[in-house]
């Protein structure tokens, strides 16, 4: 569904990502783990046309979408939850819903999943009247993933969910992404630092170094694996 | 205690630095220096109390925000049920609509003009909220847009021989077009950066006026603009004042209408989030410079109608009305009155247009006093007059239904506490 084809990027005269190859298969849940500052967010950057790759290609469904803005990007079905969550403060949960739906002019289809949101998340329907900003941590990164699904994505890429979160509200939130992928087939690029839960949902995994792809196999093997064991999983 | 002997101290210090001047006369032409000591005590005294009531308000003020925050909440929602009580409400909006209504006849013609400028301050007070309260983009040339207008209907009127009625639509497309001219390469700037090229663009457009003298009559200016009519028909001098009265009104009421449905759009949403977040809204599929073009544009649009109005009132208009003290002024009015909430604007704008006229008691002091009240009301109250209350939104119709379960927040609190353990 989503190939990244030897793609390099960076900032101003800062390179950071070297030959970047990844692929995501349709209805996979794929993670990309590795330690601070290894290019996690700027390969999601990338993707989500925040960032403009230097080389390469990235191709959504075979075709190219460099040099997309993120904004259209949105229509071609690619959703993202930033990092840190960027909830709009100042509206309330229903209006931030909204938000995500906006280039959606179907009604019907816009009230269903709001009430599918508030059955994955019925904090949040609780609280459909109170402005963003008043939510817990964890309300607001329940918050953000609904906000990205009310687009209707087909990729769905997450950056470190799990960020400032309490163990138990990590694993309930990662309980809801598994939900997601297999209730409507979504496909998710999930970046995570918290490389053991992350692997525990995912189908296949890719570790990156210093900008650089370095090991990629399927979740189960990752966590046996000796190295990540000892870098990432703190075994 | 402690506050008396801080007071006392500013006060010497005041009497020490105001020496000099308050004290000392130098007469140059007899050569002797006149000791005016009475004024010493003067300013002792008044500083000593100044800076007294400044200490006890300042500290009611921050224990406020400790402990009486709960307690004005109270009083605020007890208020807030008395409005929401139909009957109350209702009677009120009836009668206010009934003394909005007959002012006219029960005023001087004076105070009727001083209030069509009031309205027109309204008018440009509820454009530039669409800008600076709801899309958050600070904009200190505003003034330009409603030069435009003004101009737009001056030039027309003297070489086409257009009326009031024919120019307003043709103002308002113009100043749309002219805000997104102007918008177009400014807005990838924000913030500071945004309001300082603002303020440019705004000086630029009157310095246009200004210089161009075979176009707009430059600094003399384009008199004998005419005032609105109605089908033709011809009215006495106060008779046209009455007429512009309602002309304005119904102007501003149309605005309120138009603003109003604007805030609680999509659109209305999506300036608000791209006010917090930039970022953010692009990941939603929000077209950043588009939403912004359309908060400027719109924002203009308004301001160019109020122009025609202002040309057809003063039926003279020359470049020295479109200076940056409009801009800054329009923008107090937004930021006195709370910015994003529409009855704080009119009462803003209200309040700063009469209370320079209602002041004039005070002759060449107003603008002093004027000014100490706009500082003291940034102090104690920096949210604006009234706070942006935004409506619950109700576009959820299933959550009728489900209602009950939703509503009590008391409960939900509860229940959200419950789940993180």
């Amino acid at each position: 569904m989503l190939k990244l084809i030897d793609v390099d990027a960076g900032y101003g005269p800062i390179p950071v990502l070297h030959a970047v190859n990844m692929e995501v298969g349709k209805g996979e849940i794929i993670t990309l783990i590795g330690a601070n500052g290894a290019g996690k967010t700027t390969t999601l950057m990338a993707v989500c046309g925040m960032v403009a790759p230097r080389k390469g290609d990235i191709l959504l469904e075979g075709i190219s979408i460099c040099g997309i803005p993120a904004n259209r990007l949105v229509e071609l079905g690619i959703s993202q939850v930033p990092e840190g969550r960027l909830i709009f403060p100042d509206l309330t949960v229903a209006e931030n819903l909204d938000m995500g739906a906006f280039l959606r002019k179907d009604r019907e289809g816009i009230h269903q999943d709001i009430e599918y949101v508030f059955d994955l998340f019925p904090i949040l329907a609780d609280r459909r009247h109170q402005p963003g900003g008043t939510l817990s941590g964890g309300e607001q990164q329940m918050l953000a993933i609904s906000r990205a699904i009310m687009a209707r994505p087909r990729l769905l890429l997450l950056d470190e969910p799990s960020l400032g979160l309490a163990p138990m509200i990590i694993r309930q939130i990662f309980d809801i992404i598994v939900k997601i992928n297999r209730e409507s087939g979504t496909t998710i690029f999930l970046v995570e630092q918290n490389a053991n839960q992350a692997l525990k949902i995912a189908h296949r995994g890719y570790v990156m170094e210093n900008g650089v792809i370095t090991l990629t196999d399927t979740a189960a093997n990752l966590l046996d694996n000796e190295d990540v064991k000892k870098a990432y999983l703190g075994i | 205690m402690q506050g008396l002997k801080k007071s006392l101290l500013t006060a010497v210090w005041f009497m020490f630095l105001t020496f000099p001047i308050m004290v000392i006369r130098v007469n140059t032409i007899e050569k002797t220096i006149v000791w005016r000591w009475e004024n010493l005590a003067l300013v002792g005294i008044s500083v000593f109390l100044l800076s007294y009531v400044w200490r006890f308000l300042m500290s009611r003020r921050e224990r406020g925000n400790k402990q009486n925050a709960f307690a004005t909440d109270d009083r605020a929602q007890a208020f807030r049920a008395l409005i929401e009580d139909r009957r109350i409400r209702y009677s009120l909006i009836a009668a206010f609509a009934i003394f909005v209504g007959v002012f006219p006849f029960l005023f001087s013609m004076y105070q009727v003009n001083i209030m069509i400028s009031a309205l027109i301050y309204i008018m440009l007070g509820l454009g530039l909220n669409i800008v600076v309260g709801l899309a958050g983009l600070l904009d200190l040339g505003f003034v330009a847009f409603y030069a435009v207008g003004a101009y737009a209907y001056a030039l027309l009127n003297l070489h086409f021989g257009l009326g009031f009625w024919a120019v307003l639509p043709m103002a308002a497309v113009l100043g749309a077009f002219v805000g997104i001219l102007l918008g177009f390469p400014v807005l990838r700037l924000r913030g500071d950066y945004l309001a300082i090229v603002t303020l440019g663009f705004g000086e630029i457009i009157r310095l246009v006026l200004e210089n161009w003298g075979t176009f707009t009559r430059g600094p003399s200016g384009i008199s004998n603009i005419p005032r609105p009519d109605l089908f033709g028909l011809e009215f006495g001098l106060q008779g046209r004042i009455i007429y512009m009265y309602y002309v304005v009104l119904a102007l501003v009421l149309f605005t309120i209408a138009v603003v109003t449905r604007l805030k609680y759009s999509r659109i209305g949403r999506a300036w608000m989030a791209l006010r917090e977040d930039e970022i953010a809204c692009q990941a939603m599929g929000i077209d950043k410079t588009q939403t912004k073009l359309m908060a400027f544009s719109l924002g203009a649009t308004w301001a160019a109608m109020a122009g025609v109005v202002f040309a057809a009132k003063t039926s003279f208009i020359n470049p020295a009305s479109f200076t940056f003290l409009e801009s800054a002024m329009i923008l107090s009015i937004v930021v006195l009155g709370g910015m994003g909430s529409t009855v704080g604007v009119i009462l803003g704008a209200l309040i700063l247009i009469l209370l320079p006229e209602y002041l004039r008691a005070f002759a060449e002091y107003r603008m002093i006093v004027f000014g100490a009240i706009m500082v003291l009301f940034m102090v104690f109250r920096p949210q604006g007059l009234i706070r942006d209350r935004r409506l619950k939104r109700r576009f959820h119709p299933a959550e009728s239904s489900k209602g009950a379960e939703a509503v009590p927040t008391g409960e939900g609190m509860a229940r959200g506490a419950g789940s993180h353990g």
